[in-house]
Formats: C-alpha cells, sequence, structure tokens
C-alpha cells in the first residue's frame, strides 16, 4: 500500500472543471509517475474550494500551499518545482492586492480568514467519490452515535438546542420541523432533500453536494432516524449533473457499507435514499410545490396547512430541508448543540453560506458565522468592488430578497436583520452592485425573473407580476409617471398579502426595497427622464464633444447604423433618433470626445 | 367530531372539525364573495384549488390574508371579512383579472350568466385601474360539442378537477408557466384529438365564456326558416324538468305542455318526444339483455355483464379508456340516435318524403349529443340521422328570441305517432331510470307475469355507485348503476377484475345525476341541490304517465307491427343498432 507523505488537491468543483481542472489533475499524475513518485504523492479530486474568481485552485499538503488559476500548462511545473525540489511556484501563489505581497497559506489570505466552514467543512478537502475520505473525516460517526445512543426525543432536543434554522429561505427551526414531522403518526414517513437550488448566481448546495455528499447521505438517514422514516428522497435539478453523479456514487457506496438500507450498522434502523430529477422550475423549490412534481403532478404549490409534517409525499408526513441545513446536521450531533449554538448571533445560530457574486473582486462560495456584517464579507472576504468602483447595493435573498445599501453595510447579517432592512436571507445568494447598476433596472430584471418562474396558479402571480414588470418597463423606458409609482407599491403590496405561496409573497420586495431605498433614482427616471447609472437605453443620449472631436471618422465607421455623420476633420454628430445606443462609438473613441449622458 | 367556535365579523359560529372558514362564514350568513371554489356535495366535485384570491379574509395573527374557501377553521379564530384591507385586496385582484380578460361581455356567450361578471358587477367596477399591454391570446379550440376559448380561462381549475379527479378522463390540465399558464390538453391538442368524451362538464362548472357550448341555435333558425325542410324535432326526458329554470321556475318544475307549444310555435313540423324512442330503446336493449341472459344462463358466463350505451359520453370513455370491455356495451342506439333514424325511414315514409328533405333536430340535456349526432356511423349517404342538436339553455334562449315567456304559453301535447311514451321512459333522464325502464319490461317478458310493484325503490337515488338485485321470479339479476364517470370506472374497473359481485347488468350516466345534471342544462352554479329536484320531478312524471312500462306502449307495438318486424329483428338490427371501436388517444 502507498503510503503518501504529499497529497495535491485539484479543484473538481463544476467552476473548475470547465477550466479544464481534469486535465490538470492528469498532468500532474503523468509528471508524477515519470518523477517516479506516484506512491509517495496522492493526487486528489475534490470540492469546490469557494474562490472560484481564482479557479482552478491546487493545494498542497501539508505545508498548504494554495495555487490559484492553474493551467494544465502548469502541471509539470508544480511536479518539479515544489514536489520534488520543495520550492513554491511563485507565479502561482495569490497576490494580496493591498499588500502586493504574495500569500502562499490559505490561512493568511483575507478571503479565508473570517470564514468558518462548518457546512463546507469537507469541501475542498476530501475527495467526494471516496466514502473512506468521509468516514476518514468522522463521517458517519455521527449516525452511528444517534443510532446507538440516542432515542428521538433526544436528537430533536439536541437540534431544537442547537438553534439550526432552515437554510433554504425560510429560515423556520429545523428541530421543529422535525418534532412536527415526528408527532404525526404514520405507517410510512419520508425524509425529503431539497436540493432544487434556483435563485440566480447561488450554488451552495451544488458545491456541497458536489464537494461532500456523504454528509447530506448522513444527514437524512439521521432525519429519517427522527422522525421514523424509512425513505429519504432527494429531489435535485436536472442541471446539476455532477452534483447527481457524486450524489448517486455517495449513496451506493453507502449502501454497501451498510450505511443505507436494511438494519443499518446492526441497529435494526432501516433507511434507503433515492433521486427525483427537477426540471429546473425556480418554483419546486417550494416544498408543496416540489413534492407535487415528485409525485409527477404540475409543479404548483398547494395552500399550507396542511404542513408536509402533517400530509406531504403521497399524503403521508414528510419532513423537507434543504441541503444546506442537511449539511450542519451530522457536525451538530458529533460536537454539540452548545457548540454550533455559541457560534452566530442571538436567534441566528452557526454560520452560513453564501454566492457572493456581482460586482466584487473575490467572486466565490463563502461560508461566514452568522452576524458577520456586510462590510466584513464584501470588503475582507470579497476584497471589495472591482475596479475601484463605489459600492452602491448588495442583494440578497434572491428574487425573494431586496436590496441592501451602504448605510446596512455595518449591519451583522442574520435571518432577522436582513427581514427589518426589507430583505431576506433566502438561500444565500449575494449580488452585489456598483455605481453603474440602475436599481429600476435591477427590480425589474428579478421581477422578469418571478414573473417566468412563477407556476401561474394565483391570480396575484400570474398576473401582478406581470403587471408590475410592465410598470417597471414603462420607468425604465423613460415612459414612467407619478402614479406609476403609486401603482408599484400598491400592487405590491396586495401580491405580498394575497399570493400564494412564498414565491408570490415575496416576489414584490425587490420593487419595494429598491423604491425605499432609492427612491430619487426612480424620480430621476420619471422626472428628469435620466437614468443616474446610465443603463436604460432610451433615457441616453450619445453626444459628440465639440472641443475634442477632431473628427477623425472612427465613430462614424464603426457605427452600425450609420447614424453618425461628418466630414473628415470636422465635428462629427450623431442623429439621435438613428441611435441604438450602443456604444461603439464610445468605445471607439480615441479621444474621449463621445460621452453618455 | 368535535365543534370549534370562531368569529367571524363578530358573530361566534360553532361548526365541526375540519370546516373550512368559508363554511364556517355561510354558516353565519357571512357571504364571503368567491370565484374558483365549487363544492357540489352530493357529487365529488370540490375545487379548492384556491387560486383566484378573490375569497380572502383577514385572521388576526396571521401576517397575510388568507384564502377562506381553502383555510381549515380553527378554534378561537378571529376573523374579519370585510375591512379596506380585505375589501382593497379582493378589489384589486379582480381588477388583475380583468386586465388579463377580453372586455367582449357583448358578444360573450356567458353573459348574463358569468361569475366573473357577477363580481365586477357586484365590486363596483367602473374602471379597470390596473392595465397592462399583455393580454393573454390562445388559439380559440372548436368541437362538435363544445368551444374553448381561453382567453377568458381565469385560470380557477374547475374544469381541470371536474375532467381529471371527478369524471378521470384526464383530458384537461395546466400548461405553460407564469403569464402564460393555461389549462389546456396534453400537447395543448385540440380537444378533438384528445380522450375527452364531450361530456361537457367542464362546461357546466366554467364561471366565465372560456368553456362553453358549440351554439346551434341560428342553424335552427335557419333551417325552419327554409321552406323546402319539413323540420322534426324530439325532446329528451331531462328537458322538460328543468328548462323552467330559465324562466324563473323553481328548480323540479316541469313544464312540458308549454315547451311543447313553444316548439310548435316556433316553427316546428312536427313536435316529437325522446321519450317515445327511449321506450323503443327497451324494446330493443331489454330484448338484447333477456338474449344475452339466456346464453349467460346456458353457460355462457362473458355474455354479460351488459352495459347501457343510452350516454354518449360513456360511450366515448369506453371506446378510449376500457378497449378490453368493448364487447360488452348493448349494440342498441341511443334514444336520439333511435329517433333519428325512424323519423327519416319510417316518418319519412309516411309523409312520403325523402329523407334528404327532413330536419332532425334534438333538445337535449346533453352537450355529448352534439358530437354523437356528427359520428359518421349515425348517417345515410351522408345525410346525418339527426341534423341539428341544441341543449336546454339553447333551446330556452331560442324562446327568449322568438318574444316568448315559456310560462305564458298554454300547454299542448306532443304531436303522433312518435310523441307517444310511456313513464318508463321519462326516467331516462335519471340516474338508475335506463336500467329501471329496461327492468320493468324485461321481468315481465322474461317470466311472463306481471310486475306486481312498478317502482323499483332500490335502483334510485344519489350514490356514485349503487349495486341492487332485481328478483326475476327466481333469478337474482344484479344491477350496477354508476352516475359520473369518476364513478363509471370504478364499476368498471371492478367488473373487468372479475366482477366480484356478479353484476349483470349496468348503466351508466356520464354526468352527476344522469342526464338532469348533463352539461346542456341551465347552470347550477354550484347549487347541487338543484339536480335533486330535477330528479323528484322525473319521478313524479312517471307516476303521473297511465302507461308506465315501455312494451305496453301502443305506438311502438304498431311501430314493429307495421314496420319493424320484431325487436332485435332484420331491419331493427339495420336501423337501430351499432357498434363501437377502440379509440387510442391521448
Amino acid at each position: 500500500m502507498a503510503n503518501y507523505n504529499t497529497h495535491v488537491l485539484v479543484c473538481g468543483g463544476t467552476g473548475c472543471i470547465s477550466a479544464e481542472s481534469d486535465l490538470i489533475i492528469e498532468n500532474i499524475e503523468k509528471q508524477l509517475v515519470e518523477e517516479g513518485m506516484a506512491d509517495s504523492v496522492q493526487v486528489l479530486k475534490t470540492g469546490c474550494f469557494g474562490f472560484c474568481e481564482k479557479g482552478p485552485i491546487v493545494k498542497i499538503l501539508p505545508d498548504n500551499t494554495f495555487y490559484v488559476q492553474v493551467t494544465p500548462d502548469d502541471a509539470t511545473e508544480l511536479v518539479k518545482e515544489h514536489i520534488v525540489k520543495g520550492r513554491k511556484v511563485e507565479r502561482l501563489l495569490f497576490t494580496d492586492p493591498e499588500t502586493k505581497e504574495k500569500v502562499s497559506d490559505s490561512k493568511n489570505m483575507d478571503f479565508y480568514k473570517k470564514q468558518l466552514r462548518i457546512a463546507l467543512r469537507n469541501c475542498g478537502i476530501i475527495d467526494p467519490d471516496k466514502i473512506e475520505d468521509y468516514i476518514a473525516r468522522d463521517g458517519y460517526s455521527a449516525l452511528g452515535k444517534v443510532l446507538t445512543e440516542m432515542t428521538q426525543d433526544e436528537l430533536i432536543d439536541i437540534m431544537k438546542a442547537s438553534g439550526l434554522r432552515g437554510r433554504g429561505g425560510g429560515g423556520f427551526p429545523t428541530g421543529l420541523k422535525w418534532n412536527f414531522a415526528k408527532g404525526y403518526a404514520s405507517d410510512q414517513k419520508y425524509v425529503i432533500c431539497n436540493a432544487d437550488e434556483g435563485d440566480p448566481g447561488a450554488f451552495m448546495d451544488r458545491s456541497i453536494l458536489e464537494g461532500d455528499p456523504h454528509s447530506i447521505v448522513e444527514a437524512m438517514a439521521i432525519n429519517g432516524y427522527a422522525i421514523g422514516a424509512t425513505i429519504g428522497k432527494v429531489y435535485i435539478r436536472a442541471e446539476y449533473p455532477l452534483a447527481i453523479k457524486r450524489l448517486e456514487k455517495a449513496i451506493d457506496d453507502a449502501r454497501e457499507y451498510g450505511l443505507l438500507g436494511e438494519d443499518i450498522m446492526g441497529t435494526g434502523f432501516n433507511f434507503d435514499i433515492d433521486l427525483t430529477y427537477g426540471a429546473g422550475a425556480f418554483v419546486c423549490g417550494e416544498e408543496t410545490a416540489l413534492i407535487h412534481s415528485m409525485e409527477g403532478e404540475r409543479g404548483e404549490p398547494t395552500t399550507k396547512p396542511p404542513f408536509p409534517a402533517e400530509s406531504g409525499y403521497w399524503g403521508k408526513p414528510t419532513n423537507v430541508n434543504n441541503v444546506e441545513t442537511f449539511a450542519n446536521v451530522p457536525v451538530i450531533i458529533l460536537k454539540g448543540a452548545d457548540w454550533f449554538a455559541s457560534i452566530g448571533s442571538e436567534k441566528s445560530k452557526g454560520t452560513k453560506v453564501f454566492a457572493l457574486a456581482g460586482k466584487i473582486n473575490n467572486v466565490g462560495l463563502i461560508e461566514v458565522p452568522m452576524g458577520t456584517t456586510l462590510r466584513e464579507v464584501i470588503y475582507d472576504i470579497g476584497g471589495g468592488i472591482k475596479d475601484g468602483k463605489k459600492f452602491k447595493s448588495v442583494q440578497t435573498g434572491g428574487p425573494s430578497g431586496g436590496c441592501l445599501t451602504a448605510k446596512d453595510l455595518d449591519t451583522p447579517i442574520d435571518y432577522d436583520n436582513l427581514i427589518a432592512k426589507g430583505s431576506m436571507m433566502g438561500s444565500g445568494g449575494m449580488i452585489v452592485m456598483d455605481e453603474d447598476d440602475c436599481m429600476v433596472s435591477v427590480a425589474k430584471f428579478y421581477l422578469q425573473f418571478t414573473e417566468e418562474e412563477s407556476c401561474g396558479k394565483c391570480t396575484p402571480c400570474r398576473v401582478g407580476t406581470k403587471r408590475l414588470s410592465e410598470l417597471l418597463e414603462l420607468i425604465t423606458e423613460g415612459k414612467g409617471e407619478m402614479k406609476h409609482l403609486d401603482e408599484l407599491k400598491h400592487l405590491s403590496r396586495v401580491i405580498k398579502d394575497t399570493a400564494l405561496c412564498g414565491l408570490g409573497q415575496t416576489a414584490p420586495n425587490p420593487v419595494l426595497s429598491t423604491m425605499e431605498a432609492f427612491a430619487d433614482e426612480y424620480l430621476a427616471h420619471i422626472k428628469d427622464g435620466k437614468c443616474p447609472a446610465g443603463q436604460c437605453k432610451n433615457l441616453l443620449e450619445y453626444k459628440v464633444l465639440e472641443d475634442k472631436c477632431i473628427g477623425c471618422t472612427a465613430c462614424a465607421r464603426v457605427c452600425p447604423v450609420n447614424c453618425i455623420s461628418g466630414e473628415v476633420k470636422k465635428l462629427h454628430v450623431i442623429d439621435q433618433s438613428a441611435c441604438i445606443k450602443c456604444g461603439a462609438c464610445m468605445d471607439k473613441c480615441k479621444f474621449d470626445a463621445i460621452i453618455k449622458q | 367530531m368535535s365543534d370549534i367556535k370562531l368569529t367571524i365579523d363578530g358573530k361566534v359560529v360553532s361548526v365541526p372539525m375540519g370546516s373550512t372558514v368559508l363554511e364556517a362564514a355561510r354558516k353565519v350568513d357571512v357571504h364571503i364573495p368567491t370565484l374558483c371554489h365549487l363544492d357540489l356535495h352530493d357529487t365529488k366535485m370540490v375545487n379548492q384549488a384556491a387560486s383566484c384570491r378573490i375569497c380572502v379574509v383577514e385572521i388576526d395573527g396571521r401576517r397575510n390574508l388568507a384564502p377562506s374557501c381553502a383555510t381549515p377553521a380553527l378554534d378561537g379564530m378571529v376573523i374579519k371579512t370585510n375591512t379596506i384591507r380585505v375589501l382593497d385586496a379582493r378589489k384589486t385582484v379582480l381588477e388583475l383579472l380583468l386586465s388579463d380578460h377580453p372586455k367582449e361581455c357583448l358578444t360573450c356567450a356567458k353573459s348574463g350568466e358569468c361569475e366573473l361578471q357577477g363580481l365586477a358587477e357586484s365590486f363596483g367596477v367602473r374602471e379597470i385601474n390596473i392595465t397592462g399591454k399583455a393580454q393573454s391570446t390562445y388559439r380559440k379550440d372548436v368541437t362538435t360539442s363544445l368551444i374553448r376559448d381561453m382567453d377568458k380561462c381565469v385560470m380557477c381549475r374547475r374544469c381541470e378537477t371536474m375532467c381529471n379527479k371527478v369524471q378521470t378522463v384526464g383530458a384537461l390540465s395546466a400548461i405553460n408557466r407564469g403569464f402564460e399558464a393555461v389549462v389546456s390538453a396534453a400537447f395543448d391538442l385540440p380537444m378533438g384529438e384528445t380522450v375527452c368524451t364531450h361530456c361537457g362538464q367542464c362546461v357546466a362548472v366554467c364561471p366565465t365564456g372560456a368553456l362553453t357550448e358549440n351554439d346551434a341555435t341560428w342553424k335552427v333558425v335557419e333551417a325552419l326558416a327554409d321552406p323546402e325542410k319539413v323540420v322534426v324535432v324530439q325532446t329528451a326526458p331531462a328537458v322538460r324538468v328543468a328548462i323552467g329554470e330559465e324562466f324563473g321556475q323553481d328548480p323540479g318544475t316541469t313544464v312540458t305542455g308549454q315547451m311543447v307549444t313553444a316548439l310548435r310555435n316556433l316553427g316546428f313540423d312536427h313536435v316529437f318526444d325522446t321519450d317515445f324512442a327511449a321506450d323503443l330503446t327497451i324494446l330493443e336493449e331489454g330484448t338484447e339483455l333477456l338474449q344475452r341472459l339466456g346464453k349467460f344462463l346456458a353457460g355462457e358466463k362473458e355474455a354479460l355483464p351488459i352495459l347501457t350505451s343510452c350516454c354518449p359520453a360513456w360511450v366515448n370513455f369506453i371506446e378510449s379508456q376500457f378497449p378490453e370491455l368493448i364487447h360488452i356495451p348493448s349494440t342498441a342506439k341511443s334514444p336520439q340516435q333511435m329517433f333519428g333514424s325512424i323519423a327519416k325511414s319510417y316518418y319519412a315514409d309516411i309523409l312520403d318524403i325523402p329523407r334528404e328533405k327532413m330536419v332532425v333536430v334534438s333538445i337535449m340535456p346533453c352537450l355529448a349529443k352534439k358530437y354523437e349526432a356528427s359520428r359518421e356511423e349515425f348517417a345515410v349517404n351522408g345525410n346525418s340521422d339527426v341534423d341539428l342538436v341544441l341543449s336546454t339553455r339553447e333551446l330556452a334562449n331560442l324562446i327568449q328570441r322568438s318574444n316568448m315567456n315559456l310560462m305564458d304559453l298554454e300547454k299542448s301535447e306532443f304531436d303522433q305517432p312518435m310523441g307517444a311514451s310511456t313513464g318508463a321512459a321519462v326516467i331516462f333522464g335519471t340516474t338508475g331510470g335506463v336500467i329501471e325502464a329496461a327492468v320493468r319490461t324485461a321481468y315481465e317478458v322474461h317470466t311472463g307475469k306481471e310486475l306486481p310493484k312498478i317502482d323499483f325503490e332500490e335502483l334510485r337515488g344519489f350514490e356514485g355507485v349503487r349495486v341492487a338485485g332485481v328478483d326475476m321470479d327466481g333469478f337474482m339479476l344484479n344491477i350496477g348503476i354508476a352516475h359520473g364517470l369518476g364513478n363509471a370506472r370504478a364499476l368498471l374497473e371492478e367488473v373487468r377484475d372479475g366482477n366480484p359481485r356478479n353484476i349483470h347488468a349496468i348503466e351508466v350516466m356520464a354526468c352527476p345525476g344522469g342526464c338532469i345534471g348533463g352539461a346542456g342544462q341551465p347552470f347550477h352554479h354550484g347549487d347541487g341541490s338543484i339536480l335533486k329536484k330535477r330528479q323528484s320531478a322525473i319521478y313524479q312524471v312517471d307516476r303521473e304517465m297511465p302507461i308506465r312500462k315501455s312494451h305496453e306502449n301502443p305506438a311502438i307495438t304498431e311501430l314493429y307491427e307495421k314496420y319493424l318486424g320484431k325487436p332485435c329483428g332484420h331491419l331493427s338490427h339495420q336501423l337501430l343498432h351499432t357498434e363501437y371501436a377502440v379509440k387510442d388517444k391521448v
């Protein structure tokens, strides 16, 4: 048997794979064979490291060297220099944007310093396809502990005491949810893992499933024991092929090891898991819609009550939790409710994974303790705004959330604070916007999303979101009137009050929060006919500055609709009635003679 | 179940556990408006989609408004149904619906009967404040029976519940997402290419003009105005106990005489009765029953059960859903088709006119009859036995259009010979009636004895599936009855899977309550008690008839003597029997 003294961890997340991390592994392995070191160096394809901005990531243990933006061509050098000669490859190390110094240990990188990885504890560390790796990191010992040492009530008490709340968006206390499902007697109960992650830009659940699938398998079995269910189902997006593949492998391996199936660990407890694929409907993340979809019905929600805990899958008591929620469960069992409850804020315990996206330097997946401020996330971990621009807003909670502004930067992030600020935690999407983003357009983007993703069942969502997005369209087209603002507010209020499910009830949040925080921007669109961020094409004008134009004709030649006229060495003029506001002229002009206003 | 107490608009109400807030409110006369909700208590039709959000109410301690139709009443709830927050929300939701609804009430078939129009009226909507560019546009789908104009769909999903849950036909379901969502057939196929049975119950429950019958009234007017044509009309039994409702009469009022006068006034040359053909059906179907019973008793066990075949939606259902049982229905045509066939042969001969000169019009409680009349096998050289079919509603409309009030008219009698009928024929209009009529005749023919008691109470009722034994002088004939296609499916599956109750004869009617609940009848608007009143009226008409057994109808006897020969004879087979074909559809 090989006795490895060095481990090369290569990110096998979807992002890094698309940047050829598979080829990096192949090349490293080839080189290792050439160097005769294949028996002493192990190459592992791990889950996502989170620092997607700088992917593909290669990390070498034991010295914890963190290489960024590695290409397949770098493999030979990495092996020859780092592994054979023990010299770090400087050019592939991360450069601190502040100090401009190279940082080799990821522990010293700002991106990781303030993170605390609980749900992502194994991502980027183990090979998700190897059950032995998971077991070596205490995997399945929580399940063993539960099955051999705890009653159902003791287990649920631990979950309650931990303060864990649903990570899918609702924030409902997990222990309480389990207790409800346990409370209903039935010949059959079900555990469902909601892996229908659908917020734009969100990939928390995907990363966990790709990087640490066994944690979900284990947690579902624990949940099954808690509520008396023997069947677990994962509702997973068909658009997550890698997650599906790894999860299926994990389930097969767990079954082979006697950790799923009949008489688990000889305790007499039976539990097995299978997968149902979702077809990519956002609303199927809503638990009743999800259940209907699993039953082969149209994926649309029904009124609660009855809650799934009482009447869920095929009318049986069912507990539905999201992937990230489940990922926390085994650690809570092993380290205790007190440990978990010591992390986070008063009413929001533990950590939260966020998908950082937008105009931020360090795009990626992060996990921070609840109560971390937005400023810490955006500036310390996220490395601040791209291209030195000014921070304008951060959108949390996906299409159901709202936009927070600079004055909210020092707000500790937790469920209740975000709701108090007119947004919500959601599943953890965090999109950062800078001064170039038009907030009316942002609201319109989200409304168009919910309008398309509405199942069309209830009137307020089916027609109401359409009318809201039409109103926003009018405003961004420069056809807005003051009365439209009242109409937006009124309609938003009624939709929140009357829509059938969470999707509809929260759909107006992006409108209301932007109207509140960026009222002046709405007014500028309506009253002045201007888009302050310069995004709304209909409100823009490209103009040639008389004192700067030298008459080089470059702009006229690049204009796709030939609306720029002027003779050589004379002032050029843009015909506003024909201009399509593509901006090609402004990009082309070497003399800054064309401005957008 | 234990009772719970709650307060609605200050009134304390006590209801059984499991009641909805809406039910509790109605108990204390708080009439919360609804749109998508529909509960026909005696059938399985309960639509609780909670999709329209018109019935929302404010519940103390709840963050948002609750749909009263689908919210369980809980002990101690304090509910307000008429605060400004509630009223404004309802009006806004209504305006959202109207913003995506065609404003063509003037030409809409449902005008005056439309529940959306009713809401707009009661809410005092004088202008629609919510406007939007987008307006739903879907292809209009026209079949022989019904028209789907989904631009007028409000996504209440009643039709879907009816088609899938009650009738178990499965032709309709929601497709598309968001603003484009609409109820349609699989792959958005035209209804005519699906398993749709044409039962029309979707039309019966549609609150708006999205689903309506394919109106034939103007075609009838044209036929009546054509001097070259002899226009003959037949009226089904269930029409006479329902059409009065369209003229302000209480449900269950029988207006046969006035209806006959109205038809004559409209210009029909001969006003006949489908009941005549119903008696004829009994002779044919009853004879077939006895023939098959004889084979059965002789050891040919597959000769029974026999299924009635009067209901065209039912025939469609078995053709598409139970191919393995396609051989068991009676081959007898329905009364409508028997009438058409006899009118254009026997009666055309009497009048000495070619069949092409005759126009046969049916007045039916049914929309599937429109489809049935158009089936190719019910025509001679392309000339249909029945040319035009009007629903009860369409006839009422035609009478009103012709400046008559049905209730002002003198009563008169049907013309002869095809207007003569018995009490056995009129009960064809209700669930259990066809089989009771058949048994009245079959008993006497089989046993050679007179029936001790004409009323077979054991075959009557409103239960979805009923099984009863009839003593045929020693032999116990087991009879199964189902109304509503979902109930029929259950009964048929039982028969297919071994027939444990040894059922020998089965009657099925596709609509709730039978033809009295047909899709062409005056709209019940969710009041299921109307069907029971029509049923009582049918039995009342039967009791008052001088002759109550089909084989005693003298006009039928004459028909056999002068023309047909004997039941199930050669000419009968040619004119009065048909065959079925398996339909492989989605």
